[in-house]
């Protein structure tokens, strides 16, 4: 990950051109790492609870960060919409879902995660690589000389209610739609219209809207057994083949043989001829 | 230390994200990394408003923010009727189209 070229990209951005103020060099070592060590937690947790709060540090000392890049009201509203918001949203289905539902260790590709451990690293090398070499020139600008006669909010309504104006009403429609979409796909139980009442159950049935007038004969009635596999039987004695099972009719079905009668005192021979024997033997 | 250690920092942030959407195989875990990777872009697009000097880069992360949210709401519902219906929130499990 660490070239040389970012190494001394690091080392040559020592230089004294756009230089950072001490406060915020300080605030950045200390919530940056804080940052990645979420990060790397919430991809490494087994457990998808310790995931979401891990995530959730990594987005509050952004938001921090945020604000210490002269950007107040973003930062609020990291840690407001994202924190406040949308991490609970993820907790509050987590704990629908299951909190037990963690990853299993099984690979099922063969070679998947050394695969993109090896592009993450890849893609991290590169875009590093890249931006070290970007470092020496940047310059920084201090941002106040554009906002300061509104302050930073203020500066952003003018810009989001002037210039993105048309962008900021397409967020409106994109956030009704999202809401009708998770409406529709939350409720999907409630499609069908209202039960219908016994009485007009009833009241179709007599009208003839069902397929007979009488529920389905039962499975054993009026039959020697009671197994579902044995079908009602009708006065004169046939299979009333409505009362069998769709399911079971295409198992085919073996009658027992009939046994043999048994003498009970076969199964007992033993037993009485040691009884005859103690017997004899008094 | 210039502005510039922010990029590089969300760089990073961004390659953890991709990482753990490749590795990861519970949906909503997979979700949160995809969560992670706008955060970091939102990053750099707030340190380059700050290079820059101007305020266009934040309001851009403003409608990330906006489209992040929207996602989510619709995303978390997606993973609950898929939940519903087959009772794992695994990206394993939802492989119907794949036969």
């Amino acid at each position: 990950m660490t070239s040389m070229s970012m190494v001394h990209g690091v080392l040559a951005a020592a230089a004294p051109v756009g230089q950072v103020a001490l406060g915020e060099a300080i605030a950045f070592w200390v919530l940056g790492p804080v940052a990645l060590a979420g990060a790397l937690g919430m991809v490494f947790a087994r457990n998808a609870v310790h995931s979401a709060l891990l995530l959730a540090v990594t987005m509050l000392s952004l938001g921090a960060l945020y604000m210490v890049e002269q950007a107040p009201f973003l930062g609020f509203t990291q840690i407001i919409v994202y924190t406040g918001a949308v991490m609970m949203l993820f907790l509050f289905v987590l704990m629908l879902v299951g909190r037990d539902s963690s990853d299993s260790v099984v690979e099922v590709l063969r070679g998947q995660r050394l695969a993109a451990a090896i592009l993450g690293i890849g893609l991290a090398g590169l875009l590093v690589g890249a931006l070290a070499g970007a470092l020496p020139v940047t310059a920084d600008v201090p941002i106040d000389a554009n906002n300061v006669p509104a302050g930073n909010v203020g500066g952003l309504g003018k810009l989001i209610f002037t210039q993105y104006l048309f962008p900021f009403e397409l967020t409106s429609a994109l956030l009704i739609t999202a809401a009708l979409g998770a409406m529709l796909l939350a409720f999907s139980q409630s499609r069908n219209a209202a039960k219908k009442s016994q009485r007009e159950t009833v009241v179709a049935r007599l009208r003839g809207e069902h397929a007979r007038i009488s529920p389905l004969p039962g499975p054993g009635v009026f039959a020697t057994a009671d197994s579902v596999a044995t079908p009602a039987l009708l006065p004169d004695g046939s299979v009333a083949p409505e009362s069998l099972s769709e399911i079971l009719e295409t198992i085919p079905v073996t009658p027992a043989k009939p046994l043999a009668p048994l003498d009970a005192r076969a199964l007992t021979a033993a037993r009485t001829e040691r009884a005859q024997e103690k017997e004899a033997g008094a | 230390m210039t502005p510039t250690y922010y990029l590089l920092l969300s760089a990073l942030l961004f390659c953890i994200g991709a990482v753990g959407v490749l590795v990861r195989r519970n949906a909503i875990v997979v979700f949160m990394c995809i969560e992670l990777m706008l955060n970091a872009v939102n990053l750099t697009l707030v340190t380059f408003a700050r290079i820059n000097g101007g305020l266009d880069g934040q309001v851009m992360a403003f409608f990330v923010m906006v489209v992040a949210a929207s996602e989510v709401v619709v995303g978390l519902a997606i993973i609950m009727s898929i939940f519903r219906t087959r009772r794992s929130s695994s990206v394993d499990d939802a492989n119907l189209l794949k036969y």
